[in-house]
């Protein structure tokens, strides 16, 4: 399957489908044990380096450090990718997430939910053009889907190419052009988001039995 | 640029847990003076054992300060984020072992003043001393960092650590041993130089041959 550039997919299944697993192998965060992958061209097994700098990544894991403060954890990331680190270029980045009145605390002592804010952020500090989200609404408020879905628009303006993992049929069928389901590691069903979202009363193995 | 973010992010995070340092100093004090009390009170066997004791405490505290270096690394997988941003994982290795050994050398440094005091040892050159506590630092650094990185997501890491590492440094505790005892008690057949080259060697292979294997181990 391919996903053309610039447009928007969901991706769901049921616990345990690959979604994560499909998501990961297209970070290179880890090998796929057969099959091919690319990313922009890219062989996602040779050309770890090339995918990496394409490719920015909302995981499971946060990626955070807890004794550091939000806007340190940015400051790492932006020493990393090279970008400006002080704390004017870095505070519209966390305010955009809702936390800039929370940028000196360390992180420990946030909420999931913030620190997924804060993750989200990490992403939108990276300039890439392939953007793998892992349930990017998990342990996330109301508030903070509104957050999800503005990131979701302005990573579609900006022409960046988006894979979402997600429960979330109906919210996804809004945001994202095409959906696929996934049954152990393997394509169960492939069309348009919204024909997803519009069987959001079927959880996705019930889609696949539907011989959608 | 990339060693240098490494650098800062690594010295940022043991300046935030410098509580835990604190406490690595403590338990290589406590070595020290348990070390002392098994040799009773021998003032001139005390010295003696000096400079085997306080690298012993030196040794079996660094493992500890290299554990610790990546625990925060993997509570939430901070160090793959770091490997995806990309960030090059020689420059994350060379940050984490300067920043091990400044540690090291810190703690060695803090040690000294312990060991004149429980070995009633004379006072030694504070330069010579130095010099030998960072090449010796350096020794354990950078096997420690790398063999850190290996164990920090295998469930006896407290174990396996030190079954690595300690058979790895023998060279490094013999010749810092010896490099500390001939500046302590004195060096009539010149051998010190002969030690801190030996130190100088080991540092210089390991330095280079652990920032090579450093991406194997956390990318594989």
């Amino acid at each position: 399957m391919g996903v053309p550039r610039g447009s928007v997919l969901m991706v769901t299944g049921r616990n345990g489908s690959g979604k994560s697993t499909l998501l990961r192998i297209l970070a290179t965060a880890i090998r796929s044990d057969h099959g091919t992958a690319r990313v922009e061209g890219f062989d996602v097994r040779r050309s770890v380096q090339e995918v990496r700098r394409r490719v920015a990544f909302l995981s499971h894991h946060l990626y955070l450090y807890d004794s550091l403060s939000a806007l340190e954890n940015l400051r790492v990331a932006a020493r990393f990718l090279g970008r400006d680190a002080s704390r004017p270029a870095l505070l519209p980045l966390l305010a955009e997430v809702g936390l800039a009145d929370r940028a000196d605390d360390a992180t420990l002592t946030f909420s999931a939910g913030m620190r997924k804010r804060l993750a989200l952020a990490r992403v939108l500090l990276q300039p890439a053009s392939v953007v793998l989200l892992d349930e990017p609404y998990g342990q996330l408020d109301p508030p903070g889907f509104r957050l999800v879905d503005g990131l979701l628009r302005r990573l579609r303006e900006r022409g960046a190419t988006v894979l979402m993992a997600t429960h979330l049929l109906e919210r996804g069928g809004d945001l994202c052009d095409r959906g696929i389901v996934l049954e152990e590691g393997r394509l169960a069903w492939e069309g348009p988001a919204r024909e997803l979202a519009a069987r959001s009363g079927l959880d996705a193995p019930a889609l696949v039995e539907g011989g959608a | 640029m990339q060693l240098r973010a490494a650098l800062h992010k690594d010295l940022l995070l043991q300046w935030r847990g410098r509580s835990q340092a604190i406490a690595i100093f403590v338990f290589g004090a406590t070595s020290l003076l348990l070390f002392s009390f098994a040799i009773g009170p021998n003032a001139e066997a005390l010295r003696q054992h000096a400079a085997g004791f306080i690298w012993l405490a030196l040794l079996l505290s660094s493992t500890l300060t290299l554990a610790e270096s990546f625990q925060g690394e993997m509570e939430e997988h901070a160090l793959e984020g770091l490997l995806l941003l990309p960030a090059d994982a020689r420059a994350l290795y060379y940050g984490k072992a300067l920043a091990n050994w400044a540690q090291l050398t810190l703690l060695g440094v803090a040690l000294v003043p312990l060991m004149v005091v429980l070995y009633d040892a004379p006072l030694p050159r504070a330069g010579g001393l130095l010099g030998i506590i960072l090449l010796g630092a350096a020794g354990l650094s950078a096997p420690g960092t790398l063999y850190a990185a290996m164990t920090a997501q295998t469930r006896a890491r407290q174990t396996l650590l030190p079954l690595l590492l300690f058979p790895l440094v023998v060279p490094v505790l013999l010749a810092s041993v010896k490099a500390t005892s001939l500046l302590l008690t004195g060096d009539p057949m010149g051998q010190l130089y002969a030690w801190t080259a030996l130190l100088a060697c080991f540092d210089a292979i390991h330095w280079s041959l652990c920032g090579l294997l450093f991406e194997r181990v956390v990318e594989d």
